[in-house]
């Protein structure tokens, strides 16, 4: 394929922050351009591991990076990191255009929802903060506990469908599956 | 703020995207009471971005990048959404979104049907393999005995009832394995209402139940 060898450029949070900030407020095509080099193939990577066809995951895509262009205003760098913020639109569209099930999702203008506290508000910041080294520390879980993960975020299987797969007890999962977020949200809380 | 938590198992699942509706549903509505379970679904989410980062990419095609960056004018043309529609009527501060929308009108509206000594109803109906209903009993009632083949979430959205000896309220999770064999009672001073989700069917196992089986299902 000609474009095997296209580097996949690592961009730092801060410069992705950046990009979408530019995107956001002078409909920067560049800095539009940068994003889409950057998530494009990985959100491909997500896509095409949920066994949709090349072709039509080039679609999914296309609509998930149109999406990020609609509604860059939208994305909140005190709430999540870009990577969350892109990683939950492709979750989204994926479930609306491949499982065609609406999302649930609470209101956040809804009188009745019960607002967050300074915690939950401390919580996000550092989250969102803590990008770099959440991803270190997913690197470098044990690759038993790193496999798990990726099944039940990236082939929409449920803990029970991937023990029959792995032919593994229901209990060894979900242990293994707390082990490892347990781990990540020690990197989570350490800078809390 | 709620005592009884969605389990992370189901916080998980529903950040990654592979909850079934009901199920979603269930747990988003607790989510719009409960702000620590909120946080705990955007770490699980910035583990999904982790995910992603760190996943192997797989190359899209130049034309693929120059076709995205062609619409992103006629993008930009597009009319806004438009907002949705206010519903008529006052809103039943009962329900939170997202369960709200799922139900067309206030609770005291609802076509409740009798089941025994409860109402009932349905929500969803055509999902497969999940049962989704609405209850109500009534203050100082119990739930007939009963036990499932699966696993039965409820959430509460008004009043409260005691089982096993927990008492959940507005916005309490109480999740029944597979051969928790129970019958909740509702408080006694107001009717109480629940969202309630199974994934296989109830057995009734009190004694009237079991000559009745047969005959209802609820």
């Amino acid at each position: 394929m000609l474009e095997a060898n296209r580097a996949v450029p690592a961009q730092d949070d801060a410069t992705l922050v950046d990009l979408m900030a530019a995107v956001a407020a002078k409909r920067d095509r560049e800095a539009f351009g940068q994003l889409f080099d950057h998530f494009a193939p990985r959100v491909k990577g997500y896509i095409c591991r949920l066994g949709v066809e090349p072709a039509s995951a080039e679609d999914l895509v296309q609509d998930v990076m149109l999406t990020v262009w609609r509604r860059a205003e939208q994305f909140d760098p005190a709430k999540a990191g870009v990577a969350t913020w892109i990683f939950t639109i492709a979750r989204n569209r994926r479930i609306d255009v491949i499982r065609r099930e609406r999302r649930p999702e609470p209101d956040p203008n809804d009188p009745a929802l019960v607002p967050d506290r300074e915690l939950e508000a401390d919580a996000a910041l550092a989250q969102k903060q803590d990008g770099g080294r959440l991803r270190r520390a997913v690197a470098e879980l044990p690759d038993d506990q790193a496999q798990l993960l990726r099944l039940a975020y990236f082939e929409d299987k449920t803990q029970s469908v991937i023990a029959a797969e792995l032919n593994l007890p229901l209990g060894t999962v979900k242990s293994r599956i707390r082990l490892a977020m347990t781990k990540l949200r020690s990197q989570l809380a350490e800078l809390e | 703020m709620p005592s009884f938590h969605a389990e992370d198992e189901h916080l998980m699942a529903y950040a990654a995207g592979s909850l079934a509706e009901p199920i979603a549903l269930l747990v988003a509505t607790h989510l719009a009471l409960c702000p620590s379970c909120r946080a705990r679904v955007g770490s699980f989410e910035a583990v999904g971005g982790a995910l992603l980062e760190t996943l192997d990419t797989v190359t899209t095609d130049r034309s693929l990048r120059d076709a995205v960056l062609a619409r992103l004018d006629e993008t930009d043309a597009e009319p806004a959404p438009a907002p949705r529609p206010a519903k008529a009527g006052p809103v039943d501060l009962r329900v939170p979104e997202p369960l709200r929308g799922y139900l067309g009108s206030r609770l005291d509206d609802l076509a409740w049907k009798p089941r025994g000594p409860v109402d009932e109803v349905r929500i969803l109906p055509d999902h497969a393999g999940i049962t989704s209903r609405l209850f109500r009993i009534k203050a100082g009632t119990a739930m007939p005995r009963h036990t499932h083949e699966g696993s039965e979430l409820t959430l509460v959205l008004s009043g409260g009832f005691t089982d096993r000896g927990d008492h959940f309220l507005r916005g309490d999770v109480a999740a029944a394995d597979s051969g928790v064999d129970h019958c909740p009672l509702a408080d006694t001073d107001e009717d109480c209402y629940c969202f309630a989700v199974n994934d296989a069917p109830l057995r009734l196992t009190g004694r009237l139940g079991r000559l009745l089986n047969p005959f209802i299902r609820i």
